[in-house]
């Protein structure tokens, strides 16, 4: 039941060709290409017929087993376990299945980097240089690493590609370049002291991640712990074991030294919660569901108090006023929820829509929803692939299922399309109202709630009346409205005329049960430092 | 000694992104130290090609792309230009030594690789520039952007042509300004090769100007411009001044400078004697005391006074001069003949004020500007070869009784560029580290720069500072930005 079935996340602009490097212009590609987003909706094939004529990937599975201490090894217990190609729910390859005795050879392991190894010892910028050689090596087979990534977890292969590998491969050049600017102070005593404090690595981290982007959540944990000069244990989910085996692999061939980098692959109640329990892990770090979280939590409260940071689940509103462009507004509100099949953790999945403009609103939605290319995510102009695995699946289709019940109107969608693999039709529904489950839960699907509002204070109360608080968009051209909205939503990232926009240097993570800390930025650092108060006294000193 | 030439590939102006001629047309000798012979003729920049670069650096900041471009793509291209300049590491170092007489295997190994260090670490700062979000008093909310200053001049000295640029243009560039730079007369060579691969990196036409040419007609030139933002200069406390002048008396532009130096490197009692006898040698010797930081003070408590002097007389006779390509030479030639000559008349001077000569003191062979290690004692602190920065390998050696002695002493200056101590003693370190007015205080070590170290002087050594995130402020300006909140939740 634990298992790190979930996910996370993240960024921009989902499946244009001309997709720009630069992580700035985000924005502007969104912008500049929603005209090419119509030409490829009208190519629209009909879902079946894609699900059908599947595209074969052209990528060998070179590892499955764990990587620990330098070396790819079975698991202790012999035992695998199947990764699916979820267009088909066929068996993609047996993965070793790691558990507790897994985890703590892996831990040994980066015990023994931290405390013994070169890794924390190097000068900062040997670390960096390090970083560097990895995202280089990225990019040489970031063909082979795309095409996994969207075997693995269904995601289009455009997204993949053109998207997420750049982005994967700037958070290890941002990071890179931390490594050597870790600055302690040194501090103002209240009496004749030197005080300095010392940033120091924080030992041994655990760091479990989803399946909804397993590189980038890869990237978001690995790069901060390793430029601050951590040692890592990292479990991957149990749907999406394969592309953090390689990466870590094209780690040590950039010199990453042995043990400083260990994969164990395996679910979360075995393998997950031995890392979660370790007395000899120093941090936690988990992205995941919230009732995940909460275990999670727990485990290092009853082990040895390891700090914990979580990025947990959301149900973020995206508020549409009344003075917004209602073509942007409606692409962008369809953007912020279908992105990656809906499962993203700040997913826009309330839709709070002014009532002014709700009626065009509603109609325009509904109509994108319906363009929306869904099929083999291997084909070039599709837009949205299967879920994740069977059980997300019937997940979705439960909350659908309880949004009709619950008298919402479906205005299209509803069901799964064709008839092998996980792919759901995408789905909006109206009329939502703030206590109904679908309004309340988060689905973690192609499921859009449209909700309709009279005026900002009741809007900000109603946005905020959720347990989660992971982030919001809103879509205004009113500077005060803007501001306003910016400081009264309870969430840790707002996207104001814009959304998913997620650079390396932009902090992430949420309010309330949403999560704890922060990643990505300057902020992610802290996760992975200890801070050391220095203080001696001085002697007739010539200031103070 | 002409072994081991190397081709001299680029001598003309670089504006725009192009090699040009100098308008007047006119050229000048940039001569080798060692034999006093001719390397190249260079194009002489003066006024009007300053104006040129000037303007090609102001379209490039207005309308180019650079200060457009995201943190993230500048460092892209700060990147290819560090692996372009590792790989020419070798052609680079042979221009360095060949034009400055510095040792050719010194700078292959550590001064072109930190050069591109630097431009490494600079391009991991181009996307980490943060402003802040401020708490106004009323209901406001107000922010920072830290904005680019615009077009920048940078001039910069002879001695350490590699370190000098990349220390000025890497911050600059990372912050997003565009530049013209000045490279000394004497060592016009490396800043053009550089100019050549920021070409090849992808660094923008106009973003990168740079003129060889004089101080007193392309340097001044620069500083009196009305539409340079900025000016960054590395260089003698004299033209320091006049540069600020130049500032003042055109556009206000701001100025960092970092000056020269008369560093004290302080011994006690209870220092490891070789270290320091190492350490204080090292701070007159490197470089032939071409560096603004040389330690060129060295005050020894008197308990290990005796011991003190007579191993590092010692160890100054084992020192080798010689050809910079050689690789068992320790030192070359000093950089041009007036500097030789201001050497050893201010060695001249020290015999005639009555401090004691104790090895060295005299040119080495009769060609090319060699001169050996040279060790004063019973120096005066008024005495001026202990108030003057000699530029040369020439140290005053000085006893002291007490720390409250050592203190006045080394403070007994008009520069503040840094300062050495040698103790064990934890109170003795931490008394002198807060007690020598100077930007670096470096303890039980000494010439320890780093990229993330800030570096520059109090007093007449300057302002401002090079080397760390600190720098970048040099390059930035600070924009408040205000607007009005209506029932925010918080304040």
């Amino acid at each position: 039941m634990m298992a790190s079935r979930r996910l996370s996340w993240l960024l921009s602009r989902t499946l244009s060709a001309s997709y720009s490097s630069g992580a700035a212009s985000l924005l502007h590609s969104l912008v500049r290409n929603s005209g090419g987003w119509r030409n490829i909706n009208r190519f629209r094939f009909s879902t079946a017929a894609a699900v059908e004529e599947l595209i074969t990937p052209q990528v060998p599975i070179r590892y499955t087993q764990h990587l620990i201490n330098g070396k790819f090894v079975d698991a202790a217990s012999g035992k695998t376990f199947p990764t699916y190609d979820p267009r088909t729910g066929e068996v993609i390859a047996p993965v070793a299945e790691g558990d507790v005795e897994d985890i703590n050879r892996a831990v040994t392991a980066a015990r023994k980097a931290f405390d013994e190894g070169p890794w924390p010892k190097m000068t900062a910028y040997e670390r960096s240089r390090i970083l560097l050689r990895f995202a280089d090596l990225v990019e040489k087979h970031s063909d082979e690493l795309a095409a996994l990534e969207t075997w693995d977890n269904g995601k289009p292969h455009e997204q993949a590609a053109k998207v997420e590998l750049p982005i994967f491969v700037r958070l290890f050049h941002y990071y890179a370049g931390w490594a050597d600017k870790i600055h302690g102070l040194t501090v103002p005593a209240d009496g004749n002291y030197h005080v300095q404090t010392l940033h120091e690595p924080i030992g041994v981290a655990g760091q479990i991640i989803p399946w909804n982007f397993p590189l980038l959540m890869f990237a978001w944990k690995v790069g901060p712990a390793l430029a601050c000069g951590n040692t890592i244990v990292l479990k991957t989910a149990e749907q999406t074991p394969l592309t953090a085996l390689l990466a870590a692999k094209l780690f040590h061939e950039a010199g990453l030294p042995e043990g400083v980098l260990n994969v164990v692959s395996g679910y979360g109640p075995t393998a997950g919660a031995a890392l979660a329990s370790h007395m000899d892990v120093d941090k936690l770090a988990f992205t995941g569901s919230t009732d995940t979280g909460k275990i999670v939590l727990e485990l290092a409260a009853r082990s040895n108090l390891k700090p914990v940071t979580l990025e947990l689940g959301g149900k973020s509103p995206f508020i549409v006023c009344e003075d917004a462009d209602v073509d942007k507004a409606v692409e962008l509100a369809h953007f912020a929820l279908f992105f990656n099949q809906g499962q993203c953790c700040c997913a826009g999945s309330r839709t709070f829509v002014h009532e002014r403009i709700y009626d065009e609103f509603l109609e325009k939605s509904k109509k994108r929803a319906l363009k929306r290319v869904v099929g083999d995510p291997f084909k070039k102009g599709v837009e949205q692939g299967p879920q994740i695995d069977v059980e997300q699946f019937e997940k979705v289709l439960r909350y659908i299922r309880s949004g009709i019940e619950s008298n919402a109107t479906l205005e299209c969608g509803g069901d799964r399309l064709g008839s092998k693999g996980f792919f759901v039709q995408p789905t909006v529904f109206s009329n939502v109202k703030d206590d109904m489950l679908i309004a309340k839960d988060e689905i973690f699907g192609p499921v859009q709630s449209i909700l309709k509002f009279k005026d900002i204070d009741e809007v900000i109360r109603r946005a905020n009346a959720t347990r989660y608080g992971l982030a919001a968009g809103v879509f205004t051209k009113n500077v005060n409205t803007a501001n306003t909205l910016m400081r009264a939503l309870r969430a840790g990232t707002v996207w104001i005329n814009c959304f998913d926009v997620f650079d390396a240097a932009i902090p992430f993570g949420g309010y309330k049960m949403s999560g704890i800390g922060r990643e990505k930025g300057i902020y992610s650092l802290h996760n992975y430092l200890q801070v050391k108060a220095v203080v001696s006294p001085l002697h007739h000193p010539a200031w103070i | 000694m002409t072994t081991k030439m190397p081709t001299v590939k680029f001598t003309k102006l670089f504006i725009n992104g192009d090699f040009v001629d100098s308008i007047s047309g006119r050229e000048f000798e940039t001569i080798d130290p060692r034999t006093e012979e001719v390397i190249a003729r260079i194009a002489e920049g003066s006024k009007e090609d300053i104006d040129v670069a000037v303007k090609a650096s102001r379209v490039a900041f207005d309308h180019g792309s650079w200060p457009r471009m995201t943190g993230v793509e500048r460092a892209r291209i700060m990147m290819k230009w560090a692996d372009l300049i590792d790989e020419n590491a070798e052609e680079i170092a042979k221009l360095d030594a060949i034009d400055a007489g510095k040792l050719y295997h010194f700078c292959k190994a550590i001064e072109i690789p930190s050069a591109a260090n630097t431009i490494r670490y600079y391009a991991g700062a181009a996307d980490k520039i943060h402003g802040e979000v401020l708490k106004p008093a009323r209901e406001f909310h107000a922010y920072t952007l830290m904005e680019p200053i615009g077009v920048v001049g940078h001039i910069i000295p002879w001695n350490f042509p590699s370190s000098m640029f990349v220390t000025k243009v890497a911050p600059s560039l990372a912050a997003g300004c565009t530049m013209v730079l000045k490279p000394a007369e004497q060592t016009p060579l490396s800043a053009l090769f550089y100019a050549h691969l920021a070409k090849l990196a992808g660094i923008p036409n106009g973003v990168l100007n740079v003129v060889p040419g004089f101080g007193p007609t392309a340097g001044a030139a620069l500083c009196s411009h009305m539409d340079v933002d900025k000016v960054s200069f590395t260089g003698s406390t004299k033209v320091g001044r006049e540069i600020m002048c130049a500032a003042a008396n055109s556009n206000l532009k701001p100025v960092s400078l970092e000056l020269g130096g008369k560093s004290p490197l302080v011994v006690f009692d209870d220092a490891d004697l070789d270290k320091a006898i190492q350490l204080a040698f090292l701070g007159v010797a490197y470089n032939k005391g071409e560096i603004c930081v040389a330690g060129s003070r060295v005050f020894v408590q008197e308990g290990i006074y005796d011991e003190f002097e007579k191993k590092l007389v010692e160890k100054a006779k084992t020192w080798v001069i010689g050809d910079p390509f050689d690789s068992k030479v320790q030192q070359g030639p000093q950089v041009d003949k007036k500097q030789f000559e201001k050497i050893l008349s201010y060695i001249e001077h020290g015999k005639r004020e009555g401090a004691t000569l104790l090895t060295g003191g005299k040119r080495v062979g009769n060609k090319g500007y060699y001169i050996e290690p040279t060790i004063f004692s019973n120096v005066k602190e008024d005495m001026l070869i202990a108030q003057d920065e000699i530029f040369g390998p020439v140290m005053a050696l000085m006893k002291f009784k007490t720390i409250e002695e050592a203190i006045t002493s080394a403070n007994n200056t008009r520069y503040g560029l840094a300062a050495g101590i040698m103790t064990k003693n934890l109170d003795t370190a931490n008394i002198m580290s807060r007690s020598i007015r100077a930007g670096t205080i470096w303890i039980n070590c000494y010439f320890i720069f780093g990229n993330d170290i800030p570096y520059g002087g109090y007093k007449m050594s300057g302002f401002g500072r090079d080397f760390g995130l600190e720098a970048l402020h040099k390059y930035l300006q600070v924009k408040s930005v205000v607007t009005p909140i209506y029932n925010s939740p918080w304040l």
